[in-house]
């Protein structure tokens, strides 16, 4: 299998590849980690005129901390470069459970995060994991750069709030205000599927207490599910114990929209969500336990 | 299998956008003019003629394709060849000298790490990868950096033990030249 035909540009600035797009009047597609966009183009779902690739623009594969502890994570950060990471460990610890279970090991090496996160798959794994961080992608288009909440970047299944000529340059995800604690958790039917079902859970906690709490679901719905507020809701301002943990995977649960397929039937894929959100949060109640 | 390289030959005719690319391949630098939906696998095969890469499930699954770019392992299925422009590729081809099979080969020929051989320049070549990154693993992290890798014949139980084979030959290896 091979694409079509298409025109190729390797711009080495952002300026050039945002004038290329300007240019194209919505005809070209970047071409990032193309883990998604190659197997996309071989099959014929996309056929753009023009691929503008933004591998050879210097300055985009770095991911940092700042002063406040905010994660900045630029568009070329390969997954496998937050596998890796010695930075996101403590501050941000539902991405770094999810990063060894994104794709295979080798799909790893040339993924990035921010270009699964502006695809938008349902099931993709990274976009779960900001939505129930929170954050915003920075775009970058002719008119300079704006910051959009990661809630109205990800619209829909394999669609983002970008215009056709602007660029998302970086993600930037804040810190905990008090400890950050979270999880991700994924059943796969092999290495390297994607999900059935997965959840991300994200905690803000001060001492034993909730502060803020994040959610979010991938392969139970058409898009990637925002449950904060299902969490947030029966978590605010609590202590993790079991009743409150219960209540909390109850209330995700209901925000699942499992369809029945080859992966398992809806009533399986709802049951996993609430299993794992309740694993998650037992863990984390257990190691705090142990931290005491 | 058709591939673009096939269909267009290497000669695309003059109405075709070509692209003049300079790649690194086994450490001899090859330019060749290619259209830019050219794939890196069929660049690597029919173009030039390294058939040591294979092309098992062309849709990004199996790992047979797997090749070195700039140190690190890729799906070459997956990858246009015009982005290697500049780069840096190996290729199974690669991994041995005149004289001399690479550890990695050693071991899947001393521990009987194939069968049919087809999985097996993609297996070597992430082994080698992750030798690189790790010269001491164990068996967990032996299967965990081949997962992206398909075996259809061993079970895959001779693979592991034939890169844990190679990694104690690099070590020692190494030991005895510090
Ligand atoms: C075998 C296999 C298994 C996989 N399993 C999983 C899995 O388990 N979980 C998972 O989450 N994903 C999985 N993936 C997808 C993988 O994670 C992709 O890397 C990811 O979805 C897309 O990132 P990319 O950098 O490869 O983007 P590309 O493929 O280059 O681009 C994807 C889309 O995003 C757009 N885009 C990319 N970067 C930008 C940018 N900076 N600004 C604006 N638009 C941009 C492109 O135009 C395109 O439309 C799998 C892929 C394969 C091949
Ligand atoms: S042929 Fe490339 S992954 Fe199977
Ligand atoms: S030896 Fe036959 S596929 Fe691995």
């Amino acid at each position: 299998m091979y694409p079509s035909r298409f025109a190729y540009e390797a711009p080495t600035s952002l300026a050039e590849a945002i004038a290329i797009l300007d240019r194209s009047g919505g005809e070209a597609k970047i071409l990032a980690g193309g883990q998604s966009l190659v197997p996309m183009l071989k099959l014929r779902f996309a056929a753009p005129g023009t691929l503008v690739d933004i591998n050879n623009i210097p300055g985009l594969g770095e991911h940092w901390l700042d002063k406040d502890g905010t994660l900045h994570i630029g568009a070329l950060v390969r997954h496998e470069d937050l596998e890796y990471s010695t930075v996101i460990a403590d501050s941000h610890p539902t991405l770094a459970a999810a990063a060894e279970l994104v794709a295979d090991p080798i799909v790893r090496t040339r993924g990035t995060f921010v270009g699964s996160v502006c695809h938008a798959d349902p099931q993709g794994d990274w976009a779960a994991t900001m939505v129930a961080s929170g954050g915003q992608i920075i775009a970058q288009g002719p008119n300079g750069r704006r910051a959009i909440d990661v809630r109205e970047f990800v619209l829909g299944p394999f669609t983002n709030a970008l215009a056709y000529n602007e660029i998302a340059v970086e993600a930037v995800i804040p810190p905990a205000t008090g400890t950050a604690k979270g999880g991700y958790l994924k059943l796969e039917r092999r290495v390297g599927d994607f999900a059935t079902a997965s959840v991300a859970v994200n905690l803000d906690m001060h001492g034993d207490t909730v502060h803020r709490a994040g959610c979010a679901l991938a392969g139970v719905g058409g898009r990637t599910i925002d449950a904060n507020d299902a969490i947030n809701g029966a978590l605010k301002g609590k202590t993790l114990t079991p009743e409150n943990i219960e209540a909390a995977a109850d209330a995700v649960a209901a925000m699942a929209e499992p369809r029945s397929d080859h992966r398992g039937s809806a009533d399986y894929k709802r049951h996993i969500v609430k299993t794992f959100v309740s694993r998650i949060l037992s863990n984390i109640a257990h190691s705090e336990q142990k931290a005491a | 299998m058709t591939s673009l390289y096939n269909e267009v030959a290497a000669d695309p005719g003059a109405d075709t956008p070509t692209r003049r690319v300079s790649i690194t391949v086994n450490g001899e630098q090859r330019t060749v003019d290619i259209e830019p939906r050219l794939l890196l696998a069929h660049l690597l095969r029919q173009g030039l003629g390294l058939t040591g890469t294979h092309t098992g499930c062309d849709t990004t699954n199996c790992g047979a394709c797997t090749v070195l770019f700039d140190g690190r392992p890729i799906k070459s299925c997956t990858m246009l060849a015009v982005q290697a422009d500049g780069h840096d590729v190996e290729t199974v081809e690669g991994m041995a000298t005149a004289s001399e099979l690479h550890p990695v080969q050693e071991g899947f020929k001393e521990c009987h790490g194939l069968q049919c051989g087809f999985c097996t320049p993609g297996m070597m070549l992430a082994s080698k990868a992750l030798l690189e990154r790790n010269p001491n693993p164990t068996e967990d992290d032996v299967r965990w950096a081949l997962s992206g890798n398909l075996c259809r014949c061993t079970g895959y139980q001779n693979i592991v033990k034939s890169v844990l084979w190679a990694a104690e030959k690099m070590r020692a290896e190494n030991g005895e030249e510090a």
